[in-house]
C-alpha cells in the first residue's frame, strides 16, 4: 500500500513537473538566444504532454482500482511565516483529473497542428513559450488545492492568453485587442484576489476550507454560511465572468480572435474560456448554500447564451462565429451549474472544448471544405436562412446593428468605467501641471499633455 | 585573522570615495567609465563581503571588529545588521549594473565619479547606526543629488523647495524627539519627522519633485538616487523606534492614497520616465504602508517588497535607459515596435515589470500576498486598495510594454541589437528575480527576524 502511495505521488509529480520543466526549457533557450529548431520545440512539447497525460491516466487507473474519489497531495510550504502559509497542495478528484486530461489531450493536438500551421513563422518559438506557460498554468489551476495556487495558475493562463492575442505584434489592432483583454483579465484577477482577501479577513486560511472543504467533489455538503460569504461568492462570479467572457465582459471574446488559429482554438474555443466555468463548478456547494447567487448564475448563463446566439448569427468571419458558438455553450454550462447540476456541466464542458478545438483548427480550411462538399453534391450548399425572420424590417435592422456591435457592451463599459477613469486621471495630470508651474515659477509645460480630453479605450488603456 | 573579520564595510565606502576622486581627474569618457567600472566592482565585492561577514559572525556568535572606526571616531558609527545586511550588496549591485550597462553613447553624460561618490553616501546612509549622523547624511544626500541637476543645467527649484522642507522637517523632528524624551513633544517630533520622510519618499501630494527629478536628471543617476529607498530606511531607523503606533497608522492613509493614485496615473502616462516614476511611487508607498501598519507580517512584507522593488524596478529602469540610448526619448502614446530589434530587452522589460507587480513565481508575489494579508488584518479596505493598485500597475506595465515593443514595424538604419554587456545584465537580473522567488522562504526568514515588533 505504501508503495502504491509512492507511485501515486510520483505520478502526481510528473503531471505538474512535466509542463513546468517544458516552460523552464523554452524560457531558458529564449533567454540565452539559443534557437531550438521547430521540430525540436514541437517534440519537446509533445514529450512533456505525453508524460503528463500518461501520468494523469495512471492516477485515474490507480484511483479507480482503489475506489478512491480524491487524492490530496501536500508537497509542502513554499513560504511559511507565523500564521501565513503558502502551501503547495494538489487535489486529484472527479473534477480536476478530467480537466487535466482534457488539457493535455487538447494541447497535444494543438502542438501537432501548430507545428505545421506556424511553420517558418518568425514568432514560432515565442508561440511555444507562451503555450508552455498556458499549459503549466492550466495544470496548476486545475489541480490547485489552495486558493493561492489557483491564483497562480489563473494569472499564468491570463498572461499567456494576452501575449498570444498580441502574437502578430507588428500590427496595432491585435495589440489593442490584447490590451483590452488584459484589462478585463486584471479585473477578474482583482475580483479573485479580493475574494481571497475577504476570506482571509474572516479567518479563512489559505487552504480555503470554504472553497475546497474536506469532502471530495461534488459530494461537499451545502453548509450554512455567514453573511460575508455572499460577497465572496459575488466576487468569484465576477472573476469567473471575466475569465469566461460572460456578460457584461463578452466583448473581448471576438477581439481575442486576432491571435493565430491554434491559440484561438485552445484558449477561446477550448480551455481558457472554460477556466471560469471550472471555478464555478469547483465551488458548486457554495451556490447550493446561497440560492440568490445560484439564481444569478442561471440568469447570467442564460443571458450570455441568448446574447451569444444572437450576436453569433450576424458575425461575418468564421472565427468570431465559432467564438460565439462556444460562448453559447459556456453560458448554458453556467446556467446548468446555477440549476445545481454537477456532472452534466462537466460533461458539457468536455464536449464543448473538444468540438470547438476541432472546429477551430478546421476553420482555416473552411472554404476548401465547402468547395469539396459542393463538388461532391454537384451544386451549391443551401444558404442559411436570414436571422430573425419573424421580426419587422426596422426591428431587424436595429437588431442587426445592435448585434454587429456586440450589444454595445464594450461601449457601455467604456463610457461607464474607462472613460470617467481616464478623464479623472487626465484632470489630475492637469492639476499637477498647474501645481508644478506654480512651484517652478514658470509658464512652460513640465511634461506634455494630450489636448484631447476624450480618449478612446484603444488609445489610452 | 579570518578574511571575513576585515572591516569590509569601511573598505567599500573608502573605495567608492577613492574611485570618485580618481574618476574626476580623467578627461576621456571611456577611461573614466572603465575606472568607474573597476571601482564599482571592488565596492560591490567589498559590500558582499561585509554582508557575508555579518551573517558569519551572527552564525558563530563571533565578536565584531570595529577597530578602524574606533581608532578614527572613537566609537562605531557605521555597521552591518540584520536590516541592512541584504541592502548593502543590493546597492553595490545596482551601481555596478548601472555603470556596466552604460552605452558608449551615454558615457559622456553619465558621470562615473558622481555615481561612485553617491554610492559612498548611500552605503554610509544605509549602514549608519548613529541617528544624528544619519540625519546629517540624509540631508547631505539630497544636497548632493541636487548638484546633479545643477550640473546638467536643469531647473532645480521644485526639487529644492521640497528638499528644503524635508531637511527642515527632519531636523526639527529630530530635535523635538531628542528634547521631548517620550512626552507629547516627542510625539509631535515623530510626526514632523515622519511627515518629512513621507515628503522625501514622494508621497502624494508631495511627489512632484520625484517625477520632475526622474524626468530631468540623467536616467542612470535618477535610478541610483531613488531606487535604494533611503527614505524608507530613514523611516525604519528614525521613526519606527520612537513613533507611537497610532501615528504610523494615521499617516498610513497618505501612503495608501499614493499607492492607488500613482498606480492610476501610471496607466495614463505618455512619457516612459513619468510612467516609471509613478510606478515607483506606487511601490514605495506600498513599502511605507507595510511599515505604517506596524505588524510583524506587514513589516516582513515591507522588507521583501523593498528588495523586490529595488531589483525589479532597477531592471525595468535599466531597460528603459537602454532603449533611450538607442532611439532617444520615447513616448507611450504611439507604438514603436522595438521587439524585432532587441527582443531580449523586451523580455527583460516584461519580466521585471511583471515581477514588480507580483506575478506568480517572483518574490513580489509573496511580498504582495503577505502585505495584503497583513493589511486585511488591520482594515479590509486597505487590502482592497492594495488589490486595486496591483491591478492598475499590471495594466500600466503591459500598456507600456505594448507601446514600446509592439504595434508597429520600426525601421532603423543602424543596429539596435542588444550589446553583450546589456545581455549579461539582463541574464543576471532575471536569474536574481527567479532565484529570489525560489528562495523566498530564506528571505522571509531573514526579514521576519529584522521586524522590531514581536
Amino acid at each position: 500500500m505504501e508503495q502504491l502511495a509512492l507511485v501515486l505521488q510520483g505520478l502526481a509529480g510528473i503531471v505538474v513537473l512535466a509542463p513546468l520543466l517544458l516552460l523552464v526549457l523554452l524560457c531558458m533557450t529564449s533567454l540565452i538566444e539559443w534557437k531550438l529548431g521547430e521540430k525540436t520545440t514541437a517534440w519537446a512539447c509533445l514529450i512533456a504532454i505525453l508524460f503528463g497525460l500518461g501520468a494523469a491516466w495512471g492516477i485515474v487507473l490507480i484511483m479507480l482500482g482503489l475506489d478512491q474519489r480524491q487524492l490530496v497531495l501536500i508537497v509542502g510550504d513554499w513560504v511559511a511565516m507565523g500564521s501565513y502559509h503558502f502551501t503547495i497542495q494538489l487535489v486529484f478528484d472527479l473534477l480536476s483529473v478530467p480537466m487535466v486530461i482534457l488539457t493535455f489531450l487538447l494541447c497535444g493536438i494543438i502542438v501537432a497542428f501548430t507545428n505545421r500551421y506556424l511553420h517558418r513563422e518568425s514568432g514560432y518559438h515565442r508561440f511555444f513559450v507562451f503555450f508552455a506557460l498556458f499549459l503549466a498554468g492550466m495544470v496548476v489551476a486545475a489541480l490547485a488545492g489552495t486558493i493561492e495556487m489557483l491564483l497562480v495558475g489563473w494569472e499564468m493562463v491570463g498572461l499567456s492568453s494576452v501575449m498570444l492575442v498580441a502574437f502578430f505584434q507588428e500590427r496595432p489592432q491585435p495589440i489593442r485587442n490584447a490590451l483590452r483583454l488584459w484589462v478585463v483579465y486584471r479585473v477578474a484577477d482583482a475580483a479573485l484576489l479580493l475574494a481571497v482577501v475577504v476570506m482571509h479577513h474572516q479567518g479563512e486560511t489559505g487552504t480555503g476550507h470554504l472553497l475546497w472543504g474536506e469532502f471530495s467533489w461534488p459530494q461537499k455538503p451545502a453548509v450554512l454560511l455567514p453573511v460575508w460569504s455572499w460577497w465572496v461568492g459575488l466576487l468569484l462570479v465576477i472573476a469567473a465572468a471575466g475569465k469566461s467572457a460572460l456578460l457584461p465582459f463578452s466583448g473581448w471574446l471576438p477581439r481575442a480572435m486576432e491571435g493565430p488559429t491554434p491559440s484561438s482554438a485552445i484558449f477561446y474555443g477550448a480551455l481558457s474560456v472554460h477556466l471560469g466555468v471550472f471555478l464555478l463548478l469547483r465551488l458548486g456547494h457554495l451556490w447550493e448554500s446561497i440560492p440568490s447567487l445560484a439564481y444569478l448564475l442561471a440568469v447570467l448563463g442564460l443571458g450570455t447564451a441568448l446574447f451569444a446566439y444572437l450576436a453569433g448569427s450576424v458575425q461575418t468571419d468564421i472565427k468570431s462565429v465559432l467564438a460565439f458558438a462556444s460562448l453559447i455553450q459556456v453560458g448554458l454550462i453556467v446556467a446548468e451549474i446555477g440549476v445545481g447540476w454537477r456532472y452534466i456541466p462537466l460533461a458539457h464542458l468536455v464536449g464543448n472544448a473538444c468540438l470547438r478545438t476541432f472546429q477551430f483548427i478546421r476553420a482555416p480550411s473552411l472554404l476548401h471544405d465547402r468547395h469539396r462538399m459542393e463538388s461532391a453534391l454537384g451544386g451549391h450548399l443551401p444558404r442559411p436562412s436570414e436571422p430573425f425572420p419573424l421580426a419587422r424590417a426596422e426591428l431587424r435592422l436595429w437588431l442587426f446593428r445592435w448585434l454587429l456591435e456586440r450589444g454595445y457592451w464594450d461601449s457601455w463599459l467604456h463610457s461607464c468605467i474607462v472613460s470617467p477613469f481616464v478623464r479623472l486621471m487626465r484632470r489630475c495630470e492637469r492639476w499637477e501641471q498647474k501645481w508644478y508651474r506654480w512651484l517652478a515659477g514658470t509658464t512652460a509645460a513640465a511634461f506634455p499633455l494630450d489636448s484631447t480630453s476624450e480618449s478612446t479605450l484603444e488609445d489610452v488603456i | 585573522m579570518n578574511l571575513l573579520t576585515w572591516p569590509w564595510l569601511e573598505v567599500a565606502i573608502i573605495l567608492a570615495l577613492i574611485g570618485a576622486v580618481s574618476c574626476t581627474r580623467l578627461r576621456q569618457p571611456l577611461t573614466a567609465w572603465l575606472t568607474g567600472l573597476v571601482f564599482s566592482a571592488f565596492v560591490l565585492g567589498a559590500s558582499i563581503l561585509a554582508s557575508a561577514a555579518f551573517y558569519w559572525t551572527v552564525e558563530r556568535n563571533a565578536p565584531t571588529f570595529d577597530y578602524l572606526q574606533n581608532s578614527l571616531f572613537g566609537r562605531s558609527i557605521f555597521g552591518v545588521d540584520a536590516l541592512n545586511a541584504p541592502l548593502l550588496p543590493l546597492v553595490g549591485f545596482l551601481h555596478f549594473l548601472t555603470v556596466f550597462a552604460t552605452n558608449r553613447t551615454k558615457m559622456r553624460r553619465f558621470s562615473a565619479s558622481w555615481s561612485l561618490a553617491s554610492e559612498a553616501v548611500r552605503l554610509a546612509i544605509l549602514s549608519c547606526q548613529d541617528q544624528s549622523i544619519l540625519v546629517v547624511l540624509l540631508i547631505g544626500g539630497v544636497v548632493f543629488a541636487g548638484l546633479e541637476l545643477v550640473d546638467q543645467g536643469k531647473p532645480i527649484r521644485v526639487y529644492a523647495v521640497h528638499m528644503v522642507a524635508f531637511s527642515a522637517g527632519i531636523l526639527l523632528g529630530w530635535w523635538l524627539v531628542k528634547r521631548g524624551e517620550g512626552d507629547g513633544l516627542a510625539v509631535f517630533g515623530s510626526i514632523t519627522m515622519f511627515s518629512a520622510i513621507l515628503l522625501r519618499c514622494g508621497t502624494v501630494p508631495f511627489h512632484t519633485w520625484l517625477t520632475d527629478w526622474v524626468e530631468h536628471a540623467s536616467f542612470g543617476n535618477a535610478l541610483l538616487f531613488i531606487l535604494p529607498l533611503t527614505g524608507v530606511y530613514a523611516a525604519w531607523r528614525l521613526v519606527l523606534p520612537v513613533a507611537p503606533t497610532w501615528v504610523l497608522q494615521s499617516l498610513g492613509a497618505f501612503s495608501l492614497i499614493t499607492t492607488i493614485y500613482a498606480a492610476a496615473m501610471a496607466t495614463i502616462q505618455q512619457d516612459p520616465r513619468r510612467f516609471f516614476a509613478f510606478l515607483f511611487l506606487s511601490h514605495v508607498a506600498s513599502v511605507l504602508l507595510g511599515i505604517e501598519l506596524h505588524t510583524p507580517t506587514t513589516l516582513t512584507a515591507s522588507l521583501l517588497l523593498w528588495w523586490n522593488v529595488t531589483l525589479s524596478l532597477g531592471g525595468l529602469g535599466l531597460t528603459l535607459r537602454a532603449l533611450e540610448a538607442r532611439v532617444g526619448r520615447l513616448s507611450l502614446d504611439r507604438y514603436h515596435g522595438l521587439y524585432e530589434h532587441c527582443p531580449l530587452l523586451a523580455v527583460c522589460f516584461l519580466v521585471t515589470g511583471l515581477a514588480s507587480v507580483g506575478f506568480p513565481g517572483a518574490l513580489g508575489f509573496v511580498a504582495a500576498d503577505l502585505l495584503i494579508e497583513g493589511a486585511v488584518a488591520s482594515n479590509i479596505f486597505i487590502g482592497v486598495g492594495l488589490v486595486l493598485a496591483t491591478a492598475l500597475n499590471g495594466i500600466a506595465i503591459l500598456r507600456a510594454y505594448f507601446s514600446l515593443f509592439t504595434g508597429a514595424r520600426h525601421v532603423s538604419n543602424v543596429s539596435l541589437a542588444i550589446t553583450w554587456r546589456e545581455r549579461l545584465v539582463v541574464w543576471t537580473l532575471i536569474t536574481l528575480l527567479a532565484g529570489s522567488g525560489v528562495l523566498a522562504q530564506l528571505l522571509v526568514n531573514s526579514c521576519y527576524h529584522v521586524s522590531p515588533v514581536p
